[in-house]
């Protein structure tokens, strides 16, 4: 029992995706402009990532070894397709302000990472707690880069502006300060975990 | 990983991926797109009708040309009358295309205008769909009166904080729009159009 709940955890902080494995980079910096943006990049992720793993999962065991990568990528490009679906039916807002990055999850190296290293080797049960945990980590990740973004950019959180401020620091909202943001964070985190 | 590779298998697994993949897909478009049309029709609803004023009869999409480009208008008429236009509007932003919906009542005033897409700088030019300031200064704007150009550009439209560009463009649109709906009115009547350099001074 506790290992799978290691399973979960172990993306929070031991291998987090974004400060400790520095993987999917690109919608981590694009889509952070705001807590809110960076929790339903984040979710979007963790839908993906859940399904494709137990997907990839089952069927590893008879997927030939030379086609194991495009057999995969079409398969967590089937739910990215899917969340896209459902995103555009039933949440248009988030859809609109996430638009693009949302294909972009199909090349996301999370996803195509855990399918590799863990979902192929392991049992669906397993797989799925892996995604999850993972899923979670990234999450966590995003939203905390989000909230200062736009903390520090924007003087809000999760949308609701603190009162009787006026403009934040502009460049924190755009590219050099996701940068700047994202290394302090890095900074932070293996701080914390160097201390351990 | 366990399945050593030749071609028959690696041709029937990538095949069968693939067929799965396809008619699930099929299955989530199929369930999934009257829902989608209808969001989309609805979100279209919306910033149709915040640009107008209430009452009346809204058309289907007509073509029309606005600001030298292919576009589509609605009509809202009532009893037969024509009340207001709504107009999209394109015109290039700071960062790409700046989509608007304008209202224009027939007697050539803007009743207001929002925002259908952009790609402003968040914090900067995206404020176009934020700032009250800069929204509340469209509505039921009279172009007779107020001088459709930014303040800096000798007009009497408030730019958004450090978005001129972002402000020239959302100016430009909103005046398109309203010559596009006064051209139509001249095309009937058979009078004459804005002059040509006129148009140009704007840009």
């Amino acid at each position: 029992m506790n290992s799978k709940l290691q399973l979960i955890t172990k993306g929070f902080v031991k291998d987090n995706p974004t400060f400790v494995l520095l993987l999917g980079m690109c919608p981590t910096l694009a889509t952070t402009t705001s807590a809110i943006n960076g929790l339903s990049m984040g979710l979007a992720t963790l839908f993906v990532l859940v399904l494709s793993n137990m997907a990839i999962s089952a069927i590893a065991p008879v997927v030939p070894d030379k086609v194991h990568i495009p057999v995969y990528i079409v398969v967590i490009a089937t739910f990215v397709t899917l969340l896209q679906f459902l995103m555009q039916a039933y949440t248009p807002g988030i859809y609109a302000t996430l638009g693009l990055f949302i294909p972009l999850i199909v090349v996301n190296c999370i996803v195509l990472g855990r399918a590799e290293a863990f979902a192929s080797k392991h049992s669906i049960g397993d797989s799925a707690l892996d995604g999850l945990g993972v899923g979670l980590g990234f999450t966590l990740s995003l939203t905390v880069l989000g909230a200062v973004r736009e903390i520090l950019g924007s003087l809000s959180i999760f949308g609701w502006k603190i009162p009787g401020t006026g403009d934040g620091m502009l460049a924190f909202v755009m590219a050099p300060g996701a940068f700047i943001c994202l290394g302090y964070l890095m900074v932070l985190f293996n701080k914390y975990l160097a201390k351990k | 990983m366990a399945v050593q590779s030749n071609l028959k298998n690696m041709v029937l697994c990538l095949f069968t991926t693939c067929l799965v993949c396809s008619a699930v897909l099929a299955g989530v478009y199929a369930l999934t797109a009257a829902p989608i049309a209808q969001t989309n029709a609805q979100l279209l609803q919306q910033s149709v009708g915040a640009v107008l004023p209430e009452g009346g009869e809204l058309s289907e999409a007509k073509d029309l040309e606005v600001g030298g480009q292919p576009s589509e208008y609605y009509i809202l008429s009532e009893n037969g009358q024509d009340k207001a236009y709504a107009v999209k509007s394109t015109v290039v932003g700071f960062g790409g295309p700046l989509v608007l919906m304008v209202g224009v009542t027939a007697d050539g005033k803007v009743y207001n205008t929002s925002v259908l897409s952009h790609t402003e700088t968040p914090g900067l030019g995206a404020k176009c769909t934020t700032d009250e300031g800069f929204m509340a200064q469209w509505k039921e704007l009279d172009p007779a009166v107020k001088i459709l150009k930014v303040k800096k550009d000798g007009g009497d439209i408030d730019a958004i904080t450090a978005s001129t560009i972002t402000s020239r463009a959302y100016t430009l649109a909103v005046q398109n729009a309203i010559d596009a709906v006064k051209g139509m009115g001249d095309a009937s009547t058979g009078a004459s159009v804005k002059p040509k350099e006129e148009m140009e001074n704007e840009q």
